[in-house]
């Protein structure tokens, strides 16, 4: 089977620093694979060259079609959606207008609005703050904001950047219990970026480990979260 | 009592002038964060393309509607496509080079424009055909409101308004104002960044084509200098306002309108263009967001 996303030595340099020394890894249809490491190991500039917001050099093919030279806004077409770090929200705009810019790439308006019911049964607390200004709501609120936005993208790969920055914990056990059910109910890949590890292992299939730019170590995230070095490294433990 | 009232109208008149031009300066500047020094040039290309229009068919000698209107198409369409063209050769190349490189550019179009416009144009003021008979429309207790004053303000109400749909209920207005607000995460999601840049500098250099019209017809006397003063003040007017913020430049241009008018009319005329540069001097000292600005933090 092929993956739907696949990286192949990947570098990213920014000025003299060589952020991202070939980063290799795949996600498969219908899995949520996991990104973890410490502040710094390159985690968010590995879903920046995935999007192409920074130049990078290697491989990135998205079923079997390499993108790694077309510009941002050409990705999502091709079904890779992001929310970003830090969320990214549009915070001049009402939840409903950044919703419907998740959605810039497509004009049938029955599909759109369809994508946005699900994404209000999603996030109920979006439909009731559906025309404030984004830039009101809560960090919480935001996330969800950023996670329907790239949702009204249809993306087949959703990346999801630190979604658990800043959140209080219920909120955070929140959106988790909504990326698996996204996994299961749209058969979603999931590629997930996080410095919560146990989380992020817990909800995954796979994962992968980076150290400062590289791919340490991989493998199934139930073994990784019983792994000694995991525990000790990244777990507290 | 009278004379204040018709000052008042003049100044509205003259405001709403500036703040066409000035929600041009504005928009460029929410979505680049730079000042378009050349936008008020391309409002004096705007000016010259409906005079040879004029003179060419000889509108002047019988004035009409039609005209009026064919005259501003061709400024809008004119000026739509220059500022659309020096996007795309001047600025688009320094995108990623460091602010302060655009904005010398940015001079340096000017300066292009205005003296390709002495050696295509000649130097000499040329006299702006009348393309509308201007008449008393009414008068109420000896104040004569002048039909011209109504189609500036008219026309300027309706290009306003047709802007704010635009930016607030069409898709690339959407887009544009998702770009304004944050350009990565719009890339991100589909929005073609350089797309919404030119549609932007079609948008406001339209403007700046409307308002070419408006003051040929009001202040008759064109020279490829008059984009100079007249950008100054609108570029006051966006600052005044708040730049980057649509409604400020339009509060803008019209506080400044009626300031000079005022100025003009219990003062001396002399002090009118002085009166721009005071202003920008007590905002940028006590408010520099402007009135209806918003401090914005620059990113790296």
């Amino acid at each position: 089977m092929n993956p739907v996303l696949e990286l192949e030595d990947l570098h990213v340099h920014y000025g003299s620093i060589h952020a991202l020394k070939g980063v290799s890894l795949k996600v498969f249809a219908g899995e949520i694979v996991s990104l973890i490491g410490a502040n710094g190991a390159g985690k968010t500039t590995t879903l920046r060259a995935l999007s192409g917001i920074v130049p990078c050099r290697g491989r990135i093919s998205m079923n079997s079609k390499e993108i790694q030279t077309l510009p941002s806004h050409q990705r999502v077409r091709l079904g890779l959606a992001q929310s970003p770090e830090g969320r990214g929200v549009f915070p001049l705009m009402t939840v409903e207008e950044n919703l419907d810019m998740g959605a810039f790439i497509y004009s049938d308006k029955e599909q759109i609005n369809q994508d946005r019911d699900f994404c209000f049964t999603l996030f109920p607390r979006l439909k009731e703050r559906r025309s404030q200004l984004a830039g009101t709501l809560s960090g919480g609120e935001q996330q969800m904001v950023a996670i329907s936005r790239a949702l009204m993208a249809r993306p087949q790969v959703l990346l999801l950047d630190e979604p658990s920055l800043g959140l209080a914990p219920l909120i955070v056990a929140q959106i988790f219990e909504i990326v698996k059910h996204l996994n299961e109910l749209k058969k979603m890949s999931i590629l997930l970026v996080e410095q919560n590890a146990r989380m992020a292992l817990k909800f995954s299939h796979r994962a992968y480990v980076m150290e400062t730019g590289k791919i340490t170590l991989s493998g199934n995230a139930a073994d990784l979260l019983s792994d000694d070095s995991i525990r000790r490294s990244y777990l507290g433990h | 009592m009278n004379e204040f009232i018709q000052h008042i109208i003049n100044g509205i008149s003259m405001g709403a002038i500036y703040a066409l031009i000035a929600l041009g300066y504005t928009m460029v500047y929410g979505i680049l964060q730079f000042i378009n020094f050349a936008h008020a040039d391309i409002y004096m290309v705007g000016a010259f393309a409906s005079y040879y229009l004029a003179r060419f068919f000889q509108l002047g000698e019988h004035p009409h509607w039609s005209w009026f209107f064919i005259a501003l198409g061709l400024s809008t369409l004119v000026c739509a496509l220059l500022g659309f063209a020096i996007e795309k050769i001047a600025y688009r190349p320094l995108r990623k080079s460091p602010k302060l490189n655009i904005l010398i550019t940015a001079i340096g179009v000017s300066l292009f424009l205005e003296y390709a416009g002495q050696l295509l144009f000649g130097v000499d003021p040329k006299l702006f055909p009348p393309l509308l008979t201007e008449s008393v429309l009414f008068s109420i207790g000896g104040i004569n409101v002048m039909s011209l004053d109504v189609i500036i303000l008219g026309i300027s109400i309706l290009a306003m308004f047709v802007l704010h749909r635009v930016v607030y209920h069409s898709k690339l207005g959407k887009a544009m104002r998702a770009v304004s607000q944050n350009s990565t995460v719009a890339a991100m999601l589909g929005i073609s960044i350089d797309r919404v840049i030119s549609f932007t500098f079609i948008l406001g250099s339209s403007l700046a084509g409307i308002a070419a019209v408006l003051v040929g017809m009001r202040y008759p006397k064109i020279e490829p200098m008059m984009g100079m003063l007249m950008g100054t003040k609108a570029f006051v007017a966006a600052v005044l306002g708040g730049i980057g913020s649509l409604p400020g430049a339009v509060l803008g241009g019209l506080i400044m309108g009626l300031s000079e008018e005022m100025v003009v009319g219990y003062l001396q005329s002399t002090y009118r263009d002085a009166l721009s540069f005071g202003i920008l001097i007590v905002i940028l000292i006590f408010k520099p967001t402007g009135l209806l600005g918003t401090k914005r933090i620059e990113k790296v």
